[in-house]
């Protein structure tokens, strides 16, 4: 332009004059509005409740798992007593004959003392065991990887001692293993219903958050922006906005774990730690929880930035469709 | 530089809105863009713009035919024609510089390569002192100056401005005026749409004027 040629060397020969500052450059998209403020807001929340549950179903899990290894560590030999038996003699070679089998690592025979405890809740204190016929025990550890072969182990007993039965605890094991699964399956469900109410809220509110800029993405486009310039600035500011809420979000999942765990640690062996204890195992998801929780907040960025291009997508191909069948008014008016 | 054969345009089942336009825009031409409300005008630079495209008829900018031509090159072909709104179109969260850099800064031009331009540009509009206001301090003559020198930032061959006078008061639209006589002088096409019969009793300038849709020229 000649005109802005002729200015500029004008101003060359004029006295120096101080010299106009303009702001840094802002970014295309206002950093904070409204929608962007809601949006940070509604992705903090659902990070929150994603990061939330996947903790609680990593807890459930290890709960679940530290149930089964604990019952399935052990099986138990019963005796029971009958006529002419050397009760102590029966123990005794129960016992060998259990530690005689590859797999087995411990053999315990339970006291009178011990038994009479066991038997408290029901008989009473100040039992006399050889006035009843009550059963004994012999409890055996054995190595979880690599347990006995129990058929033999019973063919074994039943030829030496008749009176004993083994118990393996397969019964009790199944039943866990079964309410564990199932408790693990349920956590999963609520996780994948959880995760997908956060996906389409996630969607429907970056999409409302667009549509408050759509202003933006036609001026861009009148200017002669390519798609891929504005998909590019819509997304650097939505990553933005996704990384702030999620990253929020799964921080104050991640330190609500962390102040219950420390609670818990705290106050081990009183009745309040005790029973939630049994009820929710540990307060500590542990590094594949923390770990995940991390996943959730850089997976609900990833969603957000790749909603925000799709939806910018949609609406540049919306301006052209309206080029393409002028039926479809963007609001210019038609005088 | 535009060349219109047989053009005309519906909305969806409607009647034509447009009808049996052929015309001619030469390079460095000066033209007034006129008739009643409703007669069609801002549909007519929309098509110039490449924001509509016409039901039937031939389009050539630039030598070349707008129905060929893939979605994906029609930015580039924007980018040699400058618009300005009836509304101004102008983004609030931005300075007057910003806004009237925004063409240069979608091609990915580094800031310091323009920000001179821009400014003299803005000072030959007479906006030198305001550009760091935002949009919603600027009065109607301000804003309408700002949007059309980011129109013009990108040096286009041809200006097309929807009733640039429509929102200022007289000495405003004079001196609107004079900006685009200038700018014609300095080798750009202007097309401008007003109903404002003053503005065009000023300028020896060709007239295209729209009635029912049909087109007539006096050159």
């Amino acid at each position: 332009m000649n005109e802005i040629t002729r200015i500029k060397s004008d101003k060359k020969a004029a006295p120096r004059r101080t010299e106009m500052r303009v702001r840094p450059t802002a970014p295309i998209l206002p950093p904070t509005n409204i929608q962007g403020t809601a949006l940070i807001v509604v992705i903090a929340i659902m990070a929150f409740l994603a990061c939330l549950t996947f903790g609680a179903v990593t807890m459930v899990r290890a709960t679940a798992a530290g149930w089964q290894s604990q019952i399935s560590r052990e099986i138990t030999i019963q005796i029971k007593p009958t006529e002419g038996l050397d009760m102590d003699a029966a123990l005794q070679t129960a016992k060998t004959l259990a530690l005689s089998f590859v797999g087995t690592t411990q053999g315990t025979i339970m006291d009178d003392a011990a038994t009479a405890r066991l038997l408290e809740p029901w008989l009473g204190t100040g039992l006399d065991l050889e006035e009843l016929p009550v059963p004994r025990l012999v409890i055996i550890t054995i190595d979880e990887q690599n347990p006995p072969d129990f058929a033999a182990m019973r063919d074994l007993l039943s030829k030496e001692v008749p009176q004993a039965f083994l118990d393996d605890h397969r019964t009790w094991v199944d039943r866990l293993v079964s309410m564990a699964s199932t408790t693990v399956w349920i956590g999963t469900g609520v996780l994948i219903l959880v995760f997908t109410a956060m996906v389409l809220t996630v969607v429907f509110a970056t999409r409302g958050a667009i549509s408050g800029n759509r202003h933006i993405v036609e001026v861009l486009h009148f200017v002669g922006a390519e798609s891929s310039f504005v998909a590019r600035e819509f997304q650097k500011h939505f990553l933005k906005i996704s990384l702030k809420g999620s990253a929020a979000g799964s921080a104050v999942a991640a330190i609500l774990f962390a102040v219950l765990g420390a609670w818990q640690a705290s106050s081990r062996a009183t009745p309040e730690s005790d029973q939630a204890m049994a009820l929710f195992g540990a307060f500590s998801p542990g590094v594949i929880g923390y770990v995940g929780i991390f996943a959730t907040m850089i997976l609900i960025a990833l969603l957000t930035t790749l909603t925000a291009r799709l939806t910018v997508m949609k609406t540049i191909d919306e301006i052209d469709l309206v080029r393409s069948d002028p039926a479809r008014s963007d609001g210019l008016p038609a005088s | 530089m535009i060349h219109f054969e047989n053009v005309g345009l519906r909305y969806g089942m409607g009647p034509e809105i447009l009808r049996d336009m052929t015309f001619d825009i030469p390079k460095r031409s000066f033209q007034f863009l006129t008739g009643p409300s409703g007669a069609g005008k801002t549909t007519l630079l929309r098509l110039l713009f490449m924001s509509l495209q016409p039901t039937r008829g031939l389009i050539r900018m630039f030598g070349r035919d707008l129905s060929q031509i893939p979605r994906s090159e029609l930015p580039m072909l924007r980018r040699r024609v400058g618009i300005v709104f009836q509304d101004f179109r102008l983004l609030d969260h931005l300075t007057t510089y910003e806004n009237v850099a925004l063409p240069l800064r979608v091609r990915g031009k580094d800031e310091t390569s323009y920000r001179n331009d821009v400014i003299e540009l803005l000072k030959w509009v007479g906006l030198g002192e305001r550009i760091n206001v935002l949009p919603p301090v600027l009065s109607g003559g301000e804003k309408q100056r700002a949007a059309i020198a980011r129109a013009l930032m990108d040096r286009p061959e041809i200006l097309l401005a929807d009733e640039p006078t429509g929102n200022v008061d007289p000495p405003m639209a004079q001196r609107l005026l004079n900006l685009f006589l200038e700018l014609n002088r300095l080798g750009t096409a202007v097309v401008i749409a007003t109903h404002d019969l003053g503005l065009m009793d000023q300028v020896n300038a060709r007239r295209m004027i729209l009635t029912e849709g049909r087109l007539d020229i006096y050159e």
